[in-house]
């Protein structure tokens, strides 16, 4: 496994984060710059990426581009990949849309939304970056996913039904490029604590703090090279426990 | 909710909004009456719980612009000075003013204008705020400055939060050669010794006196002397050789677990751990130490939820004024009645003050502080009223944003700005929106 220095003395790389105002795709954003990339921030609330960008940049001293991209126009994703400054070394996907389960039960459109926002969006746009990585034979694609498409629960399975299919897609592109230099990591950050108050219904063993997310993302892409990464390697277990429970005892779970 | 400041003293009902955005202070704000602004809840007693309803800062925690030729730093209110140092000490730079704590919020330390080991070299942090953004109870945002909405900026600083909601605020950080603090501790057998060595020491950077206050008679106020320097790297080099000149100061910290029944403070257990401070200070004084910043700067936020030491019933800060004048005799008045009276204090700090700032209602002015913590039991409250007898006759004050308890007459008498700020007050406020407990208590 190669281990690659914090700074490599290559050009400065660039990261494009789609969903960059969302808590981890800010932190991720903020721990790349740190590490001295180029930072582009795509998002559809200009005000927000705005703040986030000014953040970024008096932290770091990075520089950040804004770069306004609606997830849910999917016919826009060609232009908006066209009209970057760059082809990015690296692209990552964060948006965040967990939705609420039970109106997602009975409204079709918000259901078919939250499938959208956290499956079709992120897949058509890492499949768009796939090739044209290709073309260039290099790049990072990271997909920002979920615990919950492990295994669908009753307490947001439309949004983990969305986010295994995500898993599926990530894991295919990286069989796709198993033997190249084009890397796909999928990230399930299981908990993590968002907003400015402790939210104290999480277990706080399992729920790690965005900056921790953002360090496990970037040691993946970068250092230590991983393929899937959990923010807290407990989840590792706790997945792997759950995805063996027998469905006729599952189904009898309150999850 | 129920919330209290940091001392968990007093404790009244809330609502606590939580808006992550200044655009959501403002549409939070239209809608409620009683309210004030809340940071890191860092301050002692009742400034920062509203009368109806709370507004959580920390939701705007984001860096605003860095300016590397001018050192201007702008931020939103909610930052907390902490992140500020983790972000900017590893670049060669460092706040002008540090309190005894990193987790206050930029926009609590303008609210409480506070100082620190340095005040008798650079001031208040007011002092060095350049310019804040105001949420006025109208709605309004104003821009305030030394050169621009003077009076509101100078009620602002130190104002309790109570002219509006400071949204953001711009202040310059300082160059500094290291990360670490060079320490040299003296010795001082009584008071009048630690009152000499802080006044004939002002060209050190920083200075604090640690007070043993249960000694009594002769050693009464013998104390521990710390002066302080930003360490050259020769300096580093030749007490830790081979130490990384910035090191990344740290965000996590250990905390209790439990809250420590509250006997375990009494007077034997905090003579006791007096005696062994001083005897360790002792032994190291005149020795040079190199010291991290956080140990340096806020030793207590080590134990990050030390407030809990003093159990369920929550304690008392008292921090004086005594001008400098009356500072010998005041003080060893005050220290005597605190000795003999045997109430707990692990922590007894003394330290000089310079000038003031232009802040109306802020507290350092020329003299001494004396700060000490007090576990609450029956006749503090009246035995605290005659301490600030005390030191409203020397000419001094008590701080607010250690307050939880002084009278009106005492703010009164303590702070010769309180009818220009309350004129100022009027006029941003004239519906008196803006409301804490400290507030109504003291008729703000």
């Amino acid at each position: 496994m190669a281990h690659l220095p914090e700074n490599s003395p290559t050009d400065p790389q660039s990261l494009l984060v789609i969903g960059g105002t969302s808590d981890i795709g800010r932190a991720c954003a903020l721990r790349f710059a740190e590490a001295g990339y180029t930072i582009l921030l795509a998002g559809n609330d200009a005000e927000s990426l705005a703040r986030e960008a000014d953040d970024i940049k008096a932290r770091s001293g990075a520089a950040v581009s804004l770069h306004s991209l609606d997830i849910l126009k999917t016919e826009t994703f060609t232009d908006f990949i066209a009209q970057l400054p760059v082809l990015p070394d690296i692209v990552l996907t964060a948006e965040e849309c967990t939705g609420d389960q039970h109106k997602a039960e009975s409204d079709l459109d918000y259901s078919s939304m939250i499938m959208r926002a956290n499956f079709e969006s992120p897949a058509l746009l890492l499949g768009l970056f796939a090739e044209k990585f290709t073309a260039r034979n290099s790049g990072v694609l990271i997909g920002v996913s979920s615990v919950a498409g492990d295994r669908g629960c009753a307490r947001n399975y439309v949004y983990g039904a969305a986010k295994a299919g995500l898993n599926a897609f990530l894991s295919g592109l990286r069989n796709r490029f198993g033997n190249s230099e084009i890397r796909v990591v999928t990230v399930k950050p299981g908990f993590v604590r968002t907003g400015p108050i402790e939210n104290v219904s999480l277990p706080r063993f399992l729920t790690a703090e965005p900056r921790q997310v953002a360090q496990s993302v970037y040691r993946a892409a970068v250092t230590h090279r991983r393929d899937v990464v959990y923010a807290k390697s407990i989840w590792c277990l706790v997945s792997a426990i759950i995805a063996v429970i027998p469905e006729s005892l599952f189904k009898r779970m309150h999850l | 909710m129920e919330l209290s400041g940091w001392a968990r003293y007093p404790r009244f009902d809330s609502t606590l909004f939580a808006p992550a955005t200044k655009a959501e202070v403002l549409a939070i704000e239209q809608k409620l009456a009683h309210y004030i602004a809340r940071g890191n809840g860092r301050s002692y007693g009742d400034a920062a719980i509203g009368s109806r309803a709370s507004i959580s800062m920390l939701g705007l925690n984001r860096f605003g612009a860095f300016d590397p030729e001018t050192h201007l730093l702008t931020v939103e209110a909610g930052v907390l000075l902490a992140d500020v140092i983790a972000t900017y000490l590893p670049k060669g730079y460092f706040p002008p003013v540090v309190p005894g704590t990193k987790f206050a919020t930029i926009g609590g330390m303008i609210a409480a204008d506070v100082h620190g080991k340095n005040h008798y070299r650079v001031g208040s942090f007011g002092n060095h705020v350049q310019s804040l953004h105001l949420a006025l109870p109208s709605g309004e945002v104003v821009f305030c400055s030394k050169e621009e909405n003077r009076d509101l900026f100078d009620a602002t600083i130190g104002g309790m939060g109570l002219t509006g909601t400071i949204l953001d605020a711009t202040f310059p950080l300082i160059n500094v050669p290291s990360g670490w603090i060079q320490e040299e501790t003296i010795v001082a057998p009584n008071l009048e010794a630690a009152l000499d060595l802080l006044s004939n020491h002002t060209e050190a950077a920083y200075s604090s006196a640690w007070i043993d206050c249960l000694s009594t008679g002769k050693s009464l106020g013998r104390s521990l002397v710390h002066l302080g320097e930003h360490a050259r790297p020769i300096v580093v080099e030749e007490l830790k050789p081979g130490a990384d000149l910035f090191p990344q100061p740290s965000v996590d910290t250990l905390t209790l677990p439990l809250e420590f029944p509250s006997f375990t403070l009494n007077r034997l257990s905090v003579a006791a751990f007096n005696a062994l401070q001083y005897r360790k200070g002792a032994l190291t004084a005149g020795v040079p130490l190199l010291k991290g910043i956080d140990t340096f700067f806020c030793p207590l936020d080590g134990l990050i939820e030390w407030n809990r030491i003093y159990g369920k019933r929550g304690f008392i800060q008292h921090q004086s004024l005594i001008p400098n004048e009356k500072a010998p005799t005041v003080l060893a008045e005050i220290l005597r009645r605190f000795a003999v009276r045997g109430n707990a204090s692990f922590l007894a700090s003394l330290k000089k003050l310079g000038p003031a700032s232009s802040g109306l209602l802020s507290f350092p002015s020329p003299g001494y502080t004396l700060s000490l913590d007090l576990s609450i039991d029956r006749g503090l409250f009246e035995f605290l009223d005659e301490i600030d007898a005390l030191v409203i006759k020397a000419g001094g004050r008590i701080y607010l944003a250690k307050d939880a308890r002084q009278s009106p007459q005492t703010l009164v008498a303590g702070y010769p700005g309180l009818e220009r700020f309350r004129a100022i007050r009027a006029k941003v406020d004239p519906d008196s929106l803006l409301t804490s407990r400290m507030s109504e208590r003291l008729g703000l």
